[in-house]
């Protein structure tokens, strides 16, 4: 074939035109044609790519043809390759592991944490060291496990999380302060399987106390408070790890052992990989072991009492509060820590301790319950690290209905009283039950 | 009956281990500021339960400076403690485990992390582990010892309390969130004398083979945006992530309440 470029002067005129009958059977001819729409880009006659700007786009909210210029959308087929973008995970399964690398996340909350999920992207770094030989990662569990949302999509947030199999234990001896029984649990699992690490938090969530404990048992000097580990052939293990030590003052090298208590951030947390999490059951029971330690279960403290930093619950008001006694009745029937943004404080409703924001405190709260605050960036900014954001406010366009996990619009008063009757009914019940 | 409760009220052995301390900013050797809520707490069952004997126990090589640190525990109303003499790089866990089997204390209030060295808190869990007595860590207070049982509160992360009944003899390790320790009075301190013990020790070679340096600052933590497109790469840099919560708009305020009151359920935050 020769490489000059034979043109076709009536067809060029034709795929100018767009009004004349045979325009979409040239294009067709010209270009290559993909998803039978009209085509978009084809090759000119000099060689020159050339484009129609009218048969890309989309018609918009608004009904002005729009387009996006990013690459997703290509001549109207966007949907395929927005969705492939979308569930970009790649599945691993890991039928034949080399080794067993356990983890014990602390489940806050029957949730994984940011620390759990760095701690899991550590492990799976560790597992997946050798391509060929991979290792997988098993999760003890202890008590509920909560996820996001119900059934296969709960088992998916493990999988997501990097957990190649789980081994949940939810009995109720494991509740409370348990550390007896949970390290007859975990001295079972090093029987069965004989993981080649041990992975845990170190955080006084429970993961600190618990892996010490191990580590003891099986005889180990756990490395404690680890927050880089690197391979390295010289170690018994094949890695080495940098641990604080000395209250912070000490970064201290060693090969990593098998029980390692680490920070947060040690690793990224695994994101493009889903894993199985197959649940595996204990072959051998758990020899229940009498314990020296009862649990009375945890003492009421006075939520006022609660440093605002480290309250879990916070009940915070803002200029949208106009009975001032009924938040504080609320608050107490709830028995959240009190809050307040800064207008609140600065109109003398609330002591300036109690300010959450850039210039107040910054919370951590598991729910904070925002009442009348529209949601200032420097509130904002003291909220970042709340789990779950409640906001009851007038104006459904505000700020902070955008951060909210849940919003409801209406007066703050009438919402609050109704709250509080419900709680306080339910206590009613709850008492007359027992 | 009075007799037997007096019996009771005789009050219990209490060791308490204390460390040398290293001042954050100056590195200056102090008293561990965990050991003194440790001592702290034990003074505080004394007060309350008359005829508790307390000794404070610290094995380590006996020097100048980490004399002045020892004699900042002593300043808080001791007459003496036990030093049980060893060098330094010497394991401590070996010859406190075996003054401890021979005095038998019923009570021992360690702190959780010490200052100076590996700090990996790993010592009342190996005094555990080899006397075999129960622990519990991160102590607020003693309630009250009763018939060898003492009840005790446990602090938990952000301020909560539990309430432990443990058998007696145990050990208990105390972090920040018990009582602060009282002031060092120089005068006392001076006169208060230290029995020392001489003991066998072992070095502890493992620590020697390690690499210790100053800490260096953790890197933080970047914002990796994984994106295939411009658009997502915009998204991620232009906008914080917006959720979407739920919104409920047009509803009664009893219904707003029940969903609030739903999600404050699941999240188990009323007690």
């Amino acid at each position: 074939m020769s490489e000059i470029i034979r043109r076709d002067p009536r067809r060029e005129w034709i795929a100018r035109n767009r009004l004349h009958p045979e325009y979409a059977a040239v294009l067709a001819a010209l270009g290559v044609n993909r998803g039978g729409g009209a085509v978009s880009e084809w090759l000119g006659p000099n060689g020159v790519v050339r484009k129609d700007p009218r048969a890309i786009g989309f018609i918009g909210p608004n009904g002005v043809k729009r387009i996006d210029r990013s690459g997703l959308q290509q001549g109207g087929q966007a949907t395929a390759a927005s969705t492939a973008a979308r569930d970009s995970r790649r599945t691993v399964t890991i039928d034949q592991p080399a080794f067993l690398v356990a983890v014990v996340p602390d489940l806050t909350g029957g949730r994984l944490s940011g620390h759990d999920k760095d701690l899991l992207g550590l492990a799976r770094r560790v597992a997946d060291a050798d391509a060929e030989q991979p290792g997988a990662v098993v999760a003890i569990l202890f008590g509920e496990h909560k996820g996001e949302g119900d059934g296969e999509l709960k088992e998916q947030t493990l999988g997501e999380a990097g957990i190649d199999r789980v081994v949940h234990l939810d009995d109720e001896f494991y509740a409370g302060f348990s550390p007896e029984a949970r390290l007859a649990a975990l001295s079972a699992v090093e029987r069965e399987m004989t993981p080649r690490f041990w992975l845990l938090p170190d955080s006084p969530l429970g993961g600190a106390d618990l892996g010490r404990r191990l580590s003891l048992r099986l005889g180990e000097r756990a490395a404690t408070g680890v927050w880089q580990i690197e391979a390295d052939h010289e170690s018994p293990l094949g890695w080495r790890c940098t641990a604080r030590g000395g209250a912070g003052s000490l970064d201290i090298q060693r090969p990593l052992p098998r029980v390692a208590l680490v920070l947060a951030e040690c690793a990224e947390p695994v994101d493009e990989t889903r894993h199985a999490a197959e649940h595996l059951t204990l072959a051998a029971s758990i020899p229940t072991t009498l314990s020296r330690i009862e649990d009375l279960g945890q003492v009421a403290v006075d939520p006022a009492g609660v440093a605002l930093a480290e309250a879990e619950f916070i009940l915070s008001g803002g200029n949208g509060v106009k009975q001032w006694d009924a938040f504080h009745h609320a608050a107490k029937v709830l028995g959240a820590t009190e809050g307040a943004s800064r207008v609140a404080v600065d109109d003398g409703f609330m002591a300036r301790d109690r300010q959450v924001g850039a210039t107040g405190t910054w919370v951590t709260a598991r729910v904070y319950m925002a009442v009348g605050i529209s949601g200032a960036i420097q509130h904002l900014q003291g909220i970042q690290r709340c789990d779950k954001v409640v906001a009851i406010n007038l104006d459904p366009g505000c700020d902070i209905i955008k951060r909210a996990d849940l919003a409801v619009i209406g007066d703050s008063t009438q919402i609050l009283a109704a709250l509080v009757a419900m709680v306080e009914q339910q206590r009613g019940g709850q008492r007359d039950a027992a | 009956m009075q007799p037997d409760r007096q019996q009771q009220q005789q009050g219990i052995d209490v060791a308490v281990l204390v460390s040398i301390g290293r001042h954050p900013t100056t590195g200056r050797a102090r008293r561990a500021e965990q050991d003194a809520r440790g001592l702290e707490l034990a003074l505080a069952m004394e007060a309350e339960l008359p005829g508790t004997r307390i000794s404070v126990l610290h094995a380590g090589p006996q020097a100048d400076d980490s004399e002045s640190a020892l004699r900042g525990y002593l300043g808080m109303g001791l007459e003496s403690m036990t030093l049980l003499e060893q060098p330094a790089g010497s394991d401590a866990i070996l010859s406190l485990v075996e003054h401890l089997a021979a005095t038998a204390p019923q009570l021992v209030i360690t702190g959780a992390r010490a200052e100076r060295g590996e700090g990996s808190g790993l010592l009342p869990y190996a005094l555990a582990e080899h006397l075999g007595w129960p622990l519990v860590n991160s102590l607020a207070s003693v309630e009250k010892v009763e018939n060898g049982v003492v009840t005790l509160l446990q602090a938990l992360p952000r301020g909560q309390r539990r309430r432990l009944k443990v058998r007696l003899p145990a050990i208990i390790s105390v972090d920040e969130a018990a009582p602060v320790a009282r002031q060092s009075a120089f005068g006392p301190a001076r006169r208060a004398t230290f029995a020392i013990t001489p003991t066998t020790p072992e070095a502890d070679s493992e620590l020697a083979q390690w690499h210790l340096a100053p800490a260096r600052k953790r890197p933080k933590r970047l914002k990796i945006v994984k994106a295939a497109s411009a658009r997502d790469r915009f998204k991620a840099a232009a906008k914080s992530e917006g959720k979407g919560g739920q919104v409920l708009a047009d509803v009664t305020p009893e219904q707003g309440a029940e969903a609030i009151y739903k999600l404050l359920k699941e999240e188990d935050v009323l007690r």
